[in-house]
């Protein structure tokens, strides 16, 4: 019993020893600035906002390896890694924390009251409590939001299809992005005096089933930015070939997968933007209490031809 | 020594949770997996009731009580309708997702500024750490007196006695159904008080949060349990908030190695089945030498 409490012990202090040694060759001179990242989980645009945000700092003159050390951690979705994460790069003295996506800001603000946090690709950070308000944040946290303009989505869809009677709306009721963006393409199109249906997934077993019964009952499905949907999107593009159905999707890269067209934001675009914000703090020319939260500025009309021709549709009259 | 104070904190979090797993898995000896959603409803009640401005210690307590009832109707399932435990589980898990939706209202409540049990620590002039440290002592250190007060009383003794042996139990005139019922209520109030304290130290409560705590918790158990072998019952409780610690010192351990993001959750498996297989390995060995 002794024997065996001693040489778990011993492996202990032995693992203790590796991450202290660990550390102590990662602290480097005060002239290299620190910049935490922590994304929330593996996901195309999430990536792309990354990407974009580290080509900003580059373009910036902040280089990884040279004047900026970036720590880039990925919780893949792990609520307890999150937490993990978040204490890491607070601990190790990050100047700037970039957190991608809603749980991943919150999880960093959680630890830090002092290190400058910028987010990205969260839809409503009023809400989530993240900022006093979009134009004066108030806190140590700022960053740039991806609500994309529902409004002008839906009109698109209208637009395509201008004699619907109802269209459908199809999301993951457990995604809070995707429930925030459902209820406002709602509003929109009822506005315009046009049914709605909405169905609701719970994973992506539900999407094939929910989906054939939906199309059978409207004119045109809109899909707001949602995980769930984005992973199926080809499961659903097929269906609505079979169906003749225009889709609009809230996301540019969901198009090219499956549905038809829509306005869509570019994430490294935004991860650019989120760049700059970043920028300003490092130089020290802001702080996030200060800068308001940005919006995507850019936003291109996104068409899939092909399916637009499989759907009867000539591309160029989609505006 | 941050890897250290952190793996602790959360450990002691972590470990009601694992005991909780602890008393259906060893000493009832069923498998329930009721855990993965008791544990995220812990977290909705004690955080939609935070928000709503309830006490944060009340909401905590709600959302123990929250996990009671859903132990409870695991345990009617599985007693009542002669459900197969596993079964039982799988039920009352896929019900909570709908129930713990509709509670927080969306996927995620965000406690960001929030008064919570933590709060109460950090106004102190604690970091949330250190306050999480604070809070995760306290709490465990009330489970397990309570635990080993309760299991000395009749009623925890016959519980004992109908995981040892449910025949016997029964022929000795245990109502073994009703003592596994209270059995699947303490289990799942502990695993959704551990998932109330544990959103308030995150920050959140998430709907998926429940995610994999069945395998947290029995990787505890069994650290605990591959360390130490027969012990007595509450050093055993208190060997599972070791094991606790040591789980999420791994887990902390990889995450400092700096693997690669998509690596991640491989480097914990192999890491994890080292640590698991190492009794075999020890017994193989020790073998040899003779």
């Amino acid at each position: 019993m002794k024997k065996k409490m001693l040489s778990s012990l011993v492996g202990l202090a032995a693992v203790g020893l590796l991450v202290g040694c660990g550390n102590k060759s990662a602290e480097t001179d005060s002239s290299v600035q620190r910049i935490g990242i922590l994304q929330y989980m593996e996901h195309k645009s999430l990536d792309k906002a990354r990407e974009g945000f580290i080509a900003e700092l580059k373009d910036e003159g902040y280089e990884d390896g040279k004047n900026i050390k970036i720590d880039s951690l990925n919780s893949q979705g792990d609520q307890a890694n999150l937490k993990s994460m978040s204490e890491k790069l607070v601990k190790e003295k990050s100047d700037v924390i970039l957190t991608i996506a809603t749980p991943a800001a919150i999880s960093v603000a959680t630890e830090t009251t002092d290190i400058p946090i910028i987010f990205t690709a969260v839809t409503d950070a009023v809400s989530a409590g993240l900022v006093d308000s979009n134009e004066k944040p108030g806190k140590n946290i700022t960053g740039t939001s991806d609500m994309v303009p529902i409004d002008k989505q839906t009109n698109l869809l209208l637009s395509i299809v201008p004699d619907a009677k109802t269209i459908g709306i199809i999301y993951n009721s457990s995604e809070e992005n995707s429930v925030i963006q459902a209820k406002l393409a709602k509003e929109a199109i009822e506005k315009k005096g046009v049914k709605v249906k909405e169905s609701t997934v719970t994973s992506t077993n539900d999407v094939q089933q929910v989906m054939t019964a939906l199309a059978g009952e409207v004119d045109g499905v809109y899909i707001p930015t949602d995980n769930t949907l984005a992973n199926t999107m080809e499961t659903v593009g097929e269906i609505a070939r079979n169906k003749k159905l225009p889709i609009v999707t809230g996301s540019a890269e969901d198009v090219k997968v499956g549905a038809l067209a829509t306005y869509g934001l570019d994430y490294e675009k935004l991860g650019r933007q989120t760049g700059k914000l970043a920028v300003k703090i490092l130089k020290g020319e802001a702080k996030p209490a200060d800068l308001a939260v940005d919006t995507p500025t850019d936003l291109d009309l996104v068409v899939n031809e092909d399916m637009a021709k499989a759907l009867g549709i000539d591309p160029s009259t989609i505006k | 020594m941050d890897i250290i104070i952190s793996s602790v904190s959360q450990g002691f979090l972590w470990s009601i949770m694992a005991i909780g797993v602890y008393l259906t898995y060893r000493i009832l000896d069923v498998a329930d997996l009721t855990a993965e959603a008791s544990f995220p409803l812990g977290a909705a009640i004690s955080a939609s009731q935070i928000v709503s401005g309830t006490s944060p210690l009340i909401a905590t307590i709600m959302g123990l009580g929250g996990g009671l009832l859903a132990g409870l109707v695991s345990g009617l399932l599985h007693t009542k309708l002669k459900i197969p435990a596993l079964l039982a589980g799988i039920l009352t898990m896929t019900g909570l997702y709908s129930v713990n939706l509709r509670i927080m209202g969306q996927a995620n409540v965000s406690l960001l500024g929030k008064k919570t049990v933590m709060r109460l620590f950090n106004d102190l002039g604690m970091t949330n750490q250190i306050a999480t440290l604070i809070v995760g002592v306290i709490a465990s250190l009330i489970v397990i007196l309570f635990l080993f007060l309760f299991f000395r009383t009749a009623i925890g003794l016959a519980i004992h006695a109908t995981g040892d042996n449910n025949a016997m139990s029964e022929a000795n005139g245990i109502n073994t159904d009703n003592m596994k019922i209270i059995g699947y209520m303490i289990s799942n109030g502990l695993i959704a008080l551990s998932g109330a304290l544990m959103a308030q130290s995150n920050g959140y409560a998430d709907i998926s949060m429940g995610i994999g705590t069945i395998v947290i918790g029995l990787a505890s158990v069994i650290i605990s349990e591959v360390l130490f072998k027969d012990v007595s019952f509450v050093k055993r409780l208190c060997l599972i908030i070791l094991g606790s610690i040591i789980y999420r010192f791994i887990i902390s351990f990889v995450l400092y190695l700096g693997v690669a993001p998509t690596d991640l959750k491989l480097f914990s498996a192999i890491i994890l089945t080292i640590c698991l297989s190492s009794p075999l390995i020890k017994n193989k060995l020790n073998r040899k030498k003779k």
